[in-house]
């Protein structure tokens, strides 16, 4: 979102380096990126396909990678949906109010990046473990939620929690409150403003919002493998069935698994890619507006 | 509620939204990590000083935070190269490139171990190049390094893109027009300005390196005192129902991560302050 448009710059030779300087840092660059990006990414396609296209469909399809395929997305739902309406709630109190505490508070939601996913997946079963704060409570009413489904989901929504409302107050703070102020001075109810005014300020940086929770939902392993137990088709979620599969030696049914997601990563950066390109072309549409009407 | 508002607004739905956003947060966040301490509160200090200072915990916390800074220190020098590389230069495919230094945040971590594993394995891609070097990289602390360097890539080329990009071209013409050569002006120049986005983007690997779990564990091969990271120690003491020594690691790790979020906080503020408003 922070990235801007490369503004055209003037290659004077006072102000940029000599040819060979400029092709040999590209071209280290580029080395970099090569071996630490672009070698992992191969290897996970050309490693899924090294059986052949029969072994990939049969370990995509079977009931295992199926059930893990749907828990994945169960939890990713859930917990994009209840980060979100967090998201949206958290950055209409912090961006349109002013009120003391408010930076306390905006670091508070950031607290979750802060933490080691095993630490975020240790603190639920220390709630809620058998030997847990509530574990007993919860075993005498036969509820689970370690090594079961809810924990899973629990574990998610943690990890995930900060990205909507991070995208949205910079956002929403920068928009201000004239608009909304004039809407209700109109007569509008509050979520008149917001469905009519801000949302279709905002909607571009939300769907940013949503689509880097749904990645770290779907892909987060360290929390999710700690409250998870590993019960095949049960609790194993996308990113753990590709553990169990390589550490039981099936590393081609590992890659095509794991190729599932490193698909989800790219389909992930595309989206980002267009609609950093969508937010450009809003601005630089309003900043022509702008320069119009002034004189 | 109005105890807290400054100036009142005209826009409904302040105290249902801020009242909710609390309670969520209470709910998910701020509760379930105050158990770690009650938890850890349970264990005596005499306890609790000899888990955390067991010989396993001290090499998995020296490896942790060791492999960390060093490729948090990997991540500053290659990072601010990329972010020069993708502002100031043209070349084909850099919208590609652009997009693609992303990828360690997008690719689930158990994917990128797997991935990382393979390669830098004896008969891997990598491996092979490396082996007649006499260098081993998977299953050993060089493997634990490579993974933290590839996730916590894009930190560095992230934070210093925008301000490399908004850094005015007049500067540097005025150093160049004075007699300066175009690595002074960098040095003097370009580089005190993005000193402290570098430092903030180190400071953002350093902290996701510390506490990364996936990524590691598959090319570490978990060696106990040689290659076992203190996210992992605190895995396997759980899995042996060592819930106070689980507990007293990750107490020392996060603690260690409200520091750097502190210091991150402060770089980011020095950074607006050198750097005008971003």
């Amino acid at each position: 979102m922070t990235v801007k448009e490369a503004a055209p710059r003037p290659q004077r030779p006072t102000i940029t380096e000599p040819v060979w300087v400029r092709w040999l840092l590209t071209a280290i660059a580029l080395a970099f990126l090569g071996v630490f990006l672009l070698l992992p990414l191969a290897v996970v396609f050309i490693e899924a396909l090294s059986k052949g296209l029969g072994a990939y469909g049969k370990a995509v399809t079977e009931p295992d990678a199926l059930a893990a395929v749907r828990l994945t997305v169960t939890a990713a739902s859930i917990s994009v949906f209840l980060n979100l309406v967090f998201g949206v709630a958290a950055a209409w109190a912090i961006a349109k109010y002013e009120f003391r505490g408010k930076s306390f508070l905006i670091t508070l939601i950031d607290l979750p990046f802060a933490v080691s996913p095993v630490i975020s997946g240790l603190i639920y079963v220390l709630l809620f473990g058998l030997q847990g704060l509530f574990g007993p409570w919860l075993n005498d009413h036969d509820i689970k939620i370690i090594f079961a489904v809810p924990g899973i989901v629990l574990a998610t929504v943690f990890v995930t929690f900060p990205f909507v409302a991070r995208e949205l107050i910079p956002l929403m703070h920068e928009q201000g409150t004239e608009e909304e102020e004039a809407a209700v001075s109109l007569g509008a109810s509050g979520f008149q403003t917001f469905f009519r005014v801000t949302l279709p300020n905002i909607k571009w940086g939300l769907l940013y919002g949503v689509i880097l929770c749904n990645a770290r939902a779907m892909g987060e392993f360290g929390a999710v493998s700690v409250v998870s137990g590993h019960i095949r088709g049960i609790t194993n979620t996308m990113p753990l069935h590709v553990e169990v599969l390589y550490n039981e030696y099936n590393p081609a049914a590992a890659f095509a698994v794991a190729s599932l997601l490193a698909l989800l990563a790219l389909v992930t950066l595309i989206a980002k890619t267009a609609v950093e390109w969508r937010t450009q072309r809003d601005r630089k549409e309003l900043v022509e507006i702008q320069e119009s009407l002034t004189p | 509620m109005t105890v807290l508002l400054k100036r009142r607004s005209v826009i409904p739905g302040f105290g249902i939204t801020l009242g909710y956003s609390l309670l969520y947060l209470s709910l998910i966040v701020l509760i379930p990590l105050t158990t770690l301490f009650l938890k850890t509160a349970s264990l005596t200090l005499a306890a609790f000083w000899e888990e955390v200072t067991s010989p396993r915990v001290l090499a998995s916390f020296k490896l942790s935070f060791g492999a960390s800074l060093i490729a948090a220190a990997i991540n500053g020098v290659m990072g601010l190269l990329v972010a020069w590389v993708l502002v100031r230069y043209r070349f084909w495919g850099k919208r590609i490139v652009d997009a693609l230094v992303d990828l360690p945040f997008a690719l689930p971590t158990s994917v990128a171990g797997i991935a990382l594993t393979t390669l830098y394995a004896k008969n891997g891609w990598m491996g092979q190049l490396l082996d007649p070097l006499g260098i081993q990289a998977a299953f050993t602390p060089l493997g634990v390094t490579i993974a933290l360097t590839f996730i916590g890539l894009p930190f560095v080329v992230r934070t210093v893109q925008p301000v490399l990009q908004d850094l005015g071209v007049e500067v540097e013409e005025a150093a160049a027009s004075l007699g300066a050569n175009r690595l002074q002006t960098f040095r003097k120049v370009i580089f005190p300005s993005l000193l402290p986005s570098v430092l903030t983007g180190i400071a953002l690997a350093f902290a996701r390196a510390v506490g990364e779990y996936g990524s590691v564990v598959f090319i570490s091969g978990n060696m106990p005192m040689r290659t076992e990271i203190a996210p992992l120690l605190i895995m396997t003491k759980l899995e042996q129902y060592d819930y106070a020594g689980a507990t007293a690691v990750a107490v020392v790790m996060l603690l260690l991560s409200f520091v750097l979020l502190f210091a991150i906080n402060a770089l980011q503020w020095w950074n607006r302050r050198k750097y005008g408003a971003r």
